[in-house]
């Protein structure tokens, strides 16, 4: 059988972003926006939105391929794809079921992307849970268990009393995210600084480990990439990202019911993080950057440990800002700001930050920039994740 | 007073059209407290499957259960998600494990006082919260500390 692998076969090669708005604040439609983005994307990638012949994303997105396929004046469409599952779960499965089209030969330039105006539609952090409700929901909003940060805060609860982890190492990850959006024009919290004691004072959205800097911004906009062969990618405008792995899933019964999956405390990457290493033949400490998908920081943390990239009894000293930010840290993370502070856009804005970092075009720029991985939606199912990197790591 | 631990207008419990939970709301109108049982296997299985998770059998037998557990994880939600929680202030809700019944779990809240302590491991028990006046009927299943 052929080699069986993702590896080096198909490139980023066009990113673009709407401008990113607080909720309810973007005078254009979401479907305008998704639309904004792709032709973004291409002008980036010097294609023509003629030229795109598939659509991937996630997350529910209500701009559906086909008539995205059509307002652009596609001209054969070929690949047309959701990925199953809530939050931002499939921000990088989207990517690798676009490179997984594109590889195969189902399509040859796969736009992957995300519009989210959740001022235009259902705010993430209000409940528009009907008068009754059934399936998981029955057994849980009765409760006041509606909200996301609901759904999870109590994994987050008894990871960190396993594990005797402290808020401010949770601390540590929304300063670093606050930092980077400081020189990002784009990004929604920027002038918006936050210090440690602006952190510790800020309210309980949920106790313990839930201050209101801990959980994700609600947001408006678009931001879609462009999956080509990587042979393709070579003679285009921009420097290649290649795509290096990108794996899906969850692990045993994760989805399972009223929160009984057997491995509760977690963020569901610790089958699958293996695996996306193993593609891509890289280590953690191959990873120059890394981007991960804060819905809430606790889920970062727990990312973060189950891809290998803290040790559980490391975190509390390792997760401070200084070893976090570009300038000077071991590990800059979320360095155009992320969902925290730059946009929540589902996750995709952390996919586009590491190709501008792989490129060398980031303006957090981190030195040594040849791989990035990225960890999509913690503690949903599924969750995916995603290894880019540049021609030296082919 | 009240005799919710939560206001009033927050969604209700439906067992949906597919009736999948029905058993377990009718249960708790009875002040009993039910979970899936495979006939096949033996597997306790919480929530409600059509299947055996581990055997696969389609044989699920519901049984009456002790409503004893001990605290596994909580939170504490202070900021309002939905209308009918403007105002009210801080709520727990709890994750209780029943190691008697294969450590299956169940959502509930922990009753008393909102800002107590909230032990991982301590001992709690089923409290049921009839809503009669409900169209339909229904009752929740709260926990207290033993």
């Amino acid at each position: 059988m052929a080699d069986r692998t993702l590896r080096g076969k198909t490139a980023i090669a066009g990113i673009g972003e709407t401008i990113y708005y607080k909720h309810g604040q973007s005078p254009d439609s979401e479907f305008k926006l998704a639309l904004q983005a792709i032709v973004k994307a291409c002008e980036d990638a010097g294609i023509s939105p003629h030229e795109i012949d598939g659509f991937a994303s996630y997350g529910n997105d209500r701009s559906d391929g086909p008539r995205l396929a059509a307002a652009l004046g596609v001209k054969e469409l070929k690949f047309s794809n959701m990925f199953w599952g809530g939050g931002g779960g499939g921000v990088c499965g989207a990517v690798g079921n676009a490179s997984a089209a594109v590889a195969t030969g189902m399509a040859d330039c796969v736009v992957a992307f995300r519009s989210l105006a959740q001022g235009q539609y259902a705010r993430y952090g209000r409940s528009g849970a009907a008068a009754a409700v059934m399936g998981d929901d029955a057994f849980l909003f009765p409760y006041g268990v509606m909200s996301p940060a609901q759904r999870f805060a109590m994994k987050i609860t008894r990871f960190m009393h396993d594990h005797g982890i402290k808020q401010e190492a949770l601390r540590g990850i929304a300063l670093a995210c606050y930092h980077h959006a400081q020189n990002n024009p784009n990004a929604v919290m920027r002038g918006r600084t936050l210090d440690e004691e602006k952190y510790d004072a800020s309210r309980w959205i949920i106790e313990p480990f839930h201050h209101l800097y801990d959980c994700c911004q609600e947001n408006d906009g678009a931001a879609a990439v462009i999956v080509v062969p990587a042979d393709r990618a070579k003679d285009l405008a921009k420097k290649p990202a290649y795509v290096m792995a990108c794996g899906q899933g969850g692990d045993h019964r994760s989805a399972a019911p009223v929160h009984n999956m057997p491995n509760y405390p977690s963020s569901h990457f610790g089958k699958l993080a293996p695996r996306v290493y193993a593609m891509a033949k890289m280590a953690p400490t191959d990873m120059g950057i890394v981007q991960c998908y804060e819905n809430f920081t606790g889920g970062v943390l727990m990312s973060l440990i189950e891809h290998g990239l803290v040790a559980p009894e490391a975190a509390n000293e390792f997760l401070v800002k200084e070893t976090l930010i570009v300038e000077g840290g071991r590990m800059p993370l979320n360095t155009s700001g992320g969902n925290l502070a730059e946009c929540y856009m589902h996750g995709l804005e952390l996919v586009i930050e590491s190709v501008r970092q792989i490129r060398g075009t980031a303006i957090n720029q981190v030195k040594n920039n040849d791989a990035a991985i990225v960890m999509g939606g913690p503690m949903v199912t599924p969750v995916s994740s995603l290894i880019l990197g540049s021609e030296a790591t082919l | 007073m009240s005799n919710f631990y939560l206001p009033e207008g927050l969604p209700t419990p439906s067992s949906g059209p597919d009736g999948l939970a029905a058993p377990y709301w009718e249960g708790t109108r009875l002040g009993k407290l039910r979970i899936q049982k495979c006939r096949g296997c033996g597997a306790w299985q919480w929530g409600p499957e059509w299947i055996c998770h581990r055997c696969h059998s389609f044989d699920l037998d519901w049984q009456d259960i002790q409503g004893k557990g001990r605290i596994y994880s909580y939170e504490r939600p202070h900021h309002p998600v939905h209308t009918a929680l403007n105002g009210h202030g801080a709520y727990i809700a709890v994750l209780v494990e029943l190691p008697a019944y294969g450590n299956i779990r169940m959502v509930g809240n922990l009753l008393g006082d909102p800002h107590q302590d909230v032990p991982i491991g301590a001992e709690v028990e089923a409290v049921f919260e009839p809503h009669d006046t409900a169209n339909p009927p229904y009752t929740l299943v709260q926990w207290r500390r033993v």
